[in-house]
């Protein structure tokens, strides 16, 4: 195959990247030439992947993610790794070992998380598209927090070998880019089944967008515009939601009543699932170091207790915690009953609707330093979390702004039917653009 | 039973030996090749690897549940075991927990009292095997432990038993006869090292379990468990408590060392395996087609070559032995295979394990031979014996072999026949020479006689037929008497 090179040096005042590509190899094809950033928890042979974390300073994969290899192979140009919340772990990308990405749209704020940086590098023109991954919301909210576009796939459309595992049975690779059209494309490349990845379905995404919606039901849950959702927020959300009306979809209320234990059931999955991925980074095969001359045990403590940040760190502690032997069917049991029920409440809902509409965060950025309070933090991922536990598609596609800044709207859709929410989701752009 | 009956349960670790590992497209002849040669990310546990399951490493340990009689789950799943150790690339070896490929089934075995004995079985699950440490260093440079992880990912299969076993011997028993089934399923290969690991839970009945890790051989199992069986019954004796327990079996020394320590308990926080996902396989056992499995093979070697029991059981007992016995009669069954049976089983057994030496250097065209020129009655069995060692010496130190018939010739083993001569010469030698043996034999005594065949014996160098030694011994005592 005939190789180019692209000469990528970008202006990174917003500390979008953590690695640099200057000189990106590239090939003909279908992305030929296009300068794409990857977040830095999927592996690119030959990089720099260290998911945030000190953990993984230096650590270059031998191999690369499925989606890279596909992107690689569509001739896209891989510019660079893009900051992060430490492993996934953050609403903020403030929880980043490297230092934390700022709000293109206000450098005063957050650009949300975990994917803040490849929501930054799109939103502030350094690249057109970019690869993050959602576990929670890690696409959606910083798409909406920077004004961009960002899908979560249904569970099982996009290979996940190769990202580094937070919580293998919630997350997603997924695209994120300044238009539909440009995430619609991305999808393209990356989606379908992988013989690495047992969890893929044999589901390729061949679609182009089409800007119709008559006759689709859309449900609107209460509970999206409920309590410890900012008004004007919310406001902003349902002028468009009109939108869709006006598009020839009609809109039902509907009721999400598991959501009240959702937050509980992700948080507890993500942590157990977190307290296993992360056990495997220990400084005997790659990362930083152990000092070999304590034994193993003591060397593990030091460079665990050295190499993880604040948030994994609890993280890692409230997941060995909830899977000990005597609390495994007092949290993970039961937080898997829990996940069910979303899916059940969704299943139902979507026996009667096309698609569901509501915000996609409760508020728009938060300030820098703003979300100290881990909890306060773990709430703001209400709205995103349960798309994770159902599996199902989920998009966030700016709506408008309230104090400037921009809002997002998020629309969900039955599994396997990421087709839809994207046509939902530019039908809404191309009418408001 | 009785008051301080041995009660017995296994959890016998084998490895699958399929062409790749559990996991990963990596290969398992990884045992003459340098360490971390048979690696890629999935088996090194490199951040973002997942596993995709090997259907084959599946269906050969549904041919073990088949065979065993277990009856394979509708739906079965892979779970994480949570732990730290250099070994464990991942820090958690993928299992099975709480729904196993199967449940149940059982394992026939020759009971300590003669007979057959059902073990019951508690289930089978399959699992990955963890890499290895080679500890480096001595007391001048410091100790240090290198980690290859070739071995990290080869599939295995656990078979739990029930605590049905009585004693130390019916444990090694159970043991060898759950190699010879697997061996006859053709999917583990127990010459390879390390192939084999088994925990055993031994206790008296009436008192604490005592669970011993750390046993790599079949011989090591009999060992371990007799060394505990002597401990816990001299701590009943002094009026002491067995306390509930890990130990570990030191295989040089053959004592079991307690393991007990904080550092050592674990909780593993078993889980799911989220990225795998459940098995549904159970539609598969009725398309399983077994071979012929070491009873039925037993029973067609008494019924066909008309072996004893205990010879069938010997000859069956290993795939390989009962391979080697049928080539050897191949030629001529109906003629040779009783002889076949007691030297293979009895004799040629014997002399290997002296040699230690394995069964496949053995020259099977030779034994027949050998075989075919006892029944002859050509040379003795003494001579046969001789001529065996010879056999297995050349072929043991590499020496150039000869046929049997060529060592007969050579060593001048032919059996006198026609000229009786220096067999009379050598029982009247013999008789004049113990006075005392001619006495014992006309006062009835029988050892006598047997002591004047041996001393002919030795005079004849074993070449005296022993039926016809026996009739010419007879006849000059009688000639003596009158």
């Amino acid at each position: 195959m005939e190789s180019y090179e692209l000469t990528f040096e970008p202006d990174d005042r917003y500390n979008a990247f953590l690695t640099v590509c200057k000189k990106a190899p590239y090939s003909k094809g279908k992305l030929s030439g296009i300068a794409v950033a990857v977040k830095d928890n999927i592996s690119t042979r030959g990089i720099e992947t260290t998911c945030a974390s000190k953990i993984l300073k230096g650590y270059i994969p031998p191999y690369d993610a499925h989606a890279v290899e596909l992107l690689r192979n569509s001739g896209a140009a891989i510019v660079g790794k893009t900051n992060m919340d430490e492993f996934g772990m953050g609403t903020t990308t403030e929880n980043s070992a490297f230092g934390p990405t700022l709000n293109p749209c206000d450098t005063g704020r957050v650009p949300g998380g975990s994917s803040g940086g490849s929501a930054a590098a799109v939103a502030s023109n350094m690249v057109p598209m970019a690869l993050g991954t959602d576990t929670g919301g890690s696409i959606r909210c910083p798409a909406a927090f920077c004004g961009i576009v960002g899908l979560k796939p249904t569970y099982g459309r996009v290979s996940r070998y190769g990202l580094i595992a937070y919580a293998n049975s919630l997350e997603q690779i997924g695209p994120m880019g300044r238009t539909v059209s440009d995430v619609s494309t991305l999808l393209q490349v990356i989606a379908g089944k992988d013989r690495h990845d047992s969890t893929t379905y044999d589901r390729p995404y061949t679609h182009t967008p089409v800007a119709d919606i008559k006759g689709l039901k859309i449900g609107i849950p209460g509970e999206y515009f409920g309590e410890g959702v900012d008004p004007k927020v919310a406001g902003v959300v349902k002028t468009a939601i009109g939108k869709l009306e006006e598009l020839g979809a009609t809109t039902v209320p509907c009721s999400i009543p598991s959501m009240k234990f959702a937050l509980a059931a992700y948080y507890v999955t993500c942590t157990c699932e977190a307290s296993s991925n992360l056990a495997r980074f220990d400084g005997v095969r790659y990362g930083p170091g152990a000092d070999s001359k304590k034994s193993w045990h003591e060397a593990y403590k030091e460079v665990r207790r050295a190499g993880f940040g604040t948030e994994v760190r609890r993280r890692i502690m409230l997941g060995t915690f909830a899977l000990s032997s005597g609390y495994y069917g007092k949290y993970y049991a039961k937080a898997q009953i829990a996940r069910e029920s979303v899916k059940s409440d969704f299943a139902r809902i979507f026996s009667e609707v096309d698609l569901i509409a509501g915000p996609t965060m409760p508020s728009i950025a938060f300030k820098l330093g703003e979300k100290s309070d881990p909890l306060s933090m773990y709430l703001s991922d209400i709205l995103t979390v349960p798309a994770n536990l159902a599996g199902i598609p989920a998009i966030s596609v700016p709506c408008g702004k309230v104090d400037s800044m921009p809002v997002g709207l998020q629309i969900m859709g039955r599994p396997f039917e990421d087709e839809r929410v994207i046509d939902a989701a530019y039908a809404y752009e191309q009418a408001v653009s | 039973m009785a008051e301080d009956q041995v009660i017995v349960g296994l959890e016998v670790h084998c490895q699958l030996d399929t062409k790749s590992k559990l996991f990963c497209g990596c290969s398992t002849d990884y045992r003459d090749d340098g360490p971390n040669t048979h690696v890629c990310p999935v088996c090194l546990g490199l951040p973002g690897a997942m596993p995709v399951l090997n259907k084959r490493s599946i269906e050969y340990a549904m041919k073990v549940a088949k065979a065993l009689n277990c009856t394979v789950l509708h739906e079965s799943e892979f779970s994480r075991k949570n732990y730290f150790y250099p070994d464990l690339d991942k820090a958690y070896q993928i299992t099975q927990y709480d729904k196993p490929l199967a449940e149940g089934g059982y394992l026939e075995i020759e009971s300590d009292e003669g007979g057959e004995r059902r073990i019951q079985l508690t289930r089978i699950h399959v699992e990955e095997d963890p890499g290895r440490l080679v500890h480096m260093g001595n007391a001048e440079r410091g100790k240090y432990s290198l980690v290859d992880y070739n071995r990290a990912g080869i599939p295995l299969i656990e078979i739990v038993s029930e605590p049905d076993m009585r004693s130390p011997k019916e444990a090694r028993k159970f043991l060898n006869k759950l190699r010879a089934t697997l061996e006859y399923l053709s999917v583990f290969d127990s010459d390879k090292e390390g192939s084999l690991r088994v925990d055993a839970n031994i206790s008296i009945k009436g008192n604490e379990r005592v669970e011993v890790k750390n046993i790599t051989s079949y011989k090591g199992v009999e060992k371990a468990l007799t060394y505990e069986v002597t401990r816990q019954k001299n701590l009943i004796r002094r009026g002491q408590r067995i306390e509930r327990e890990t130990r570990h079996f030191i295989e040089s020394t053959g004592i079991t060392q307690s393991s007990r320590s904080k550092e050592q308990e674990h909780d593993y926080r078993y889980f799911p395996e989220p990225d795998l996902r459940p098995l549904h396989v159970q539609s598969w056992v009725a398309g399983i087609v077994l071979p012929e499995l070491p009873d039925a093979r037993r029973e067609r070697f008494m019924a066909q070559y008309g072996c004893s029991l205990n010879h069938a059981r010997t000859l069956t007992g290993e795939l390989k032995l009962a391979n080697f016995f049928e080539k050897v009669v191949a030629a001529d069954p109906k003629g040779l295979s009783t002889l076949a049976a007691t030297w293979i089983a009895d004799t040629l057994i014997g002399e290997l394990n002296y040699r230690s030496m394995n069964l496949e250097r053995v020259d099977t065209a030779g034994i027949t031979e050998l075989i075919s020129i006892l029944k002859q009655g050509t040379i003795t069995d003494k001579s046969g014996i001789d001529v065996l060692r010879v056999m297995l010496d050349q072929r043991h130190n590499g020496e150039p072999t000869e046929t049997p018939a060529a060592i007969i010739s050579r060593l001048n083993l032919a059996k006198t026949t026609g000229d009786n001569s220096a067999i009379l010469t050598a029982i009247e030698e013999a008789i004049t020479e113990n006075p005392r043996a001619l006495e014992d034999y006309r006062a009835g005594k029988g050892g006598a006689l047997n002591f004047l065949v041996g001393q002919v014996m030795k005079k004849t160098r074993g070449k005296a037929d022993p039926g016809e030694l026996n009739r010419l011994l007879t006849e000059a005592l009688a000639k003596r008497e009158a």
